[in-house]
């Protein structure tokens, strides 16, 4: 049984987390504003580039002169995957999500016999996959310092991607990354980045106009190519920053309510406890006063 | 109205422009195209260098773009900038960081098709930084 002196510093400390996880709580609420505003504000950059790229794609077609970044290599054998997770915990299954995601998919690749090569962007992955496939990671990137994820960030890693297919380190490149849905729902995504992907949608749509290509369509879809990976990759940081606050958010606020129960709990046993030292305190004075009599 | 079109100006980040206008000069890498409404449907590509857009009020608005791509059509025209600036914004700081990097990668280009292309890179920014 504590004694009441150890139930008051219990109560202190558990108020003392509490106040902490509720200040971080508020704090994610604040970065999933300003991380939802930027998601908001690339849009349509991605948007246009989808449906110029589908365009273009479709005037150089697939002959000879498409760019390899495009075709890839022809074969598919070597996947290199692209996890990007979080810089720091606390946000619930955010990060374990995108690596169980990823474990999966390099889980099934291997019995299917191809090479996996993997590339961590945020440390927490990097923490969670090294366990395993410590082996198989061939690069990593952290943002730990960088406060506003910004385009050139994105760019850090799609060069460090392009460069590593230049030198033929792989054949498939797939971006893994949370998508996110709402502050209670991110859902781990798995995106083809090499060879692209071409969103259907679009190209009917912007298909009508016949354009004029100034320097030569081949060359312009060389130069638009690694444009759109970046864009992409930029897109996939945007939405996991706001995964992220959304989860950190969720994960303090259910934080914060458990040390809210826990105060109750520890208060209601101090208060009986305080009772019953009263209790006995004045049963030992009246039966002394009786045996006085 | 014929005689403007809708002008989007989009970097990475965000929107920067989104109106009526009724001309806009952009710095195509094949040299300078001023779009006026009703141009045949191109894409081109653009290479560092100032857009300058004429509102249907009549002003001018200037912006520094570092490379980018546009697609035209008659009825608008959307510009993607790897990175745009308002001139009256610009950070010349920044600029001359650029034209260093860009000097560091005339350095250290490997073949001489991609040093060709590095050098190109930075005679623009030359010109750019000159221009504003």
């Amino acid at each position: 049984m504590p004694s009441l002196k150890d139930l008051k510093n219990r109560i202190a400390s558990v108020k003392a987390t509490q106040k902490i996880t509720k200040a971080m709580q508020m704090v994610a609420a604040a970065k999933l504003r300003r991380a939802q505003e930027a998601a908001e504000a690339a849009r349509p950059y991605s948007q246009r580039m989808a449906a110029v790229m589908s365009n273009i794609a479709q005037a150089v077609g697939d002959g000879d002169d498409a760019p390899r970044l495009m075709v890839g290599t022809g074969r598919n054998d070597v996947h290199l995957l692209v996890v990007c997770t979080a810089e720091r915990g606390l946000c619930g299954g955010f990060n374990s999500q995108i690596a169980r995601f990823a474990r999966e998919s390099v889980r099934r690749l291997l019995a299917e016999g191809k090479t996996v090569k993997i590339m961590c962007v945020g440390k927490k992955g990097y923490d969670i996959l090294r366990r395993e496939y410590s082996a198989l990671i061939i690069e990593r990137v952290d943002f730990r310092e960088v406060k506003q994820m910004g385009f050139v960030n994105a760019e850090l890693v799609a060069d460090k991607v392009m460069a590593l297919f230049n030198e033929g380190a792989f054949d498939v490149c797939t971006l893994f990354y949370s998508e996110f849905k709402s502050v209670i729902s991110q859902v781990p995504t798995a995106q083809q980045l090499i060879p692209a992907t071409l969103d259907a949608a679009a190209t009917a749509e912007s298909a009508s106009a016949v354009y004029d290509y100034e320097p030569e369509a081949s060359v312009i879809l060389e130069d638009l190519m690694p444009r759109s990976i970046k864009v992409q990759i930029f897109r996939a940081l945007l939405e996991n920053v706001a995964g992220e606050m959304g989860a950190k958010m969720s994960a303090m606020d259910s934080a914060t309510r458990n040390a809210g129960e826990m105060i109750s709990k520890l208060s209601m046993s101090y208060n009986r406890q305080r009772q019953a030292q009263i209790t006995k305190e004045l049963i030992e004075i009246i039966s002394g006063a009786e045996a006085l009599k | 109205m014929a005689n403007s079109f809708n002008f989007e100006l989009v970097s990475p980040e965000r929107l920067l422009v989104s109106e009526e206008v009724t001309e806009v000069v952009i710095p195509a890498t094949e040299g300078e195209m001023t779009v006026m409404a009703l141009h045949a449907p191109t894409m081109t590509n653009i290479k560092p260098g100032v857009v300058s857009v004429k509102t249907v009020k009549g002003q001018v608005e200037r912006y520094v773009v570092f490379g980018g791509f546009a697609d035209i059509l008659p009825t608008g025209c959307t510009l993607l900038a790897e990175s745009a600036v308002a001139v009256a914004d610009i950070d010349r700081a920044n600029l001359t960081q650029r034209i260093r990097n860009a000097k560091e990668d005339v350095a250290d280009a490997s073949s001489d098709q991609a040093r060709q292309k590095a050098q190109e890179y930075h005679d623009q920014l030359v010109v750019l930084e000159a221009a504003v």
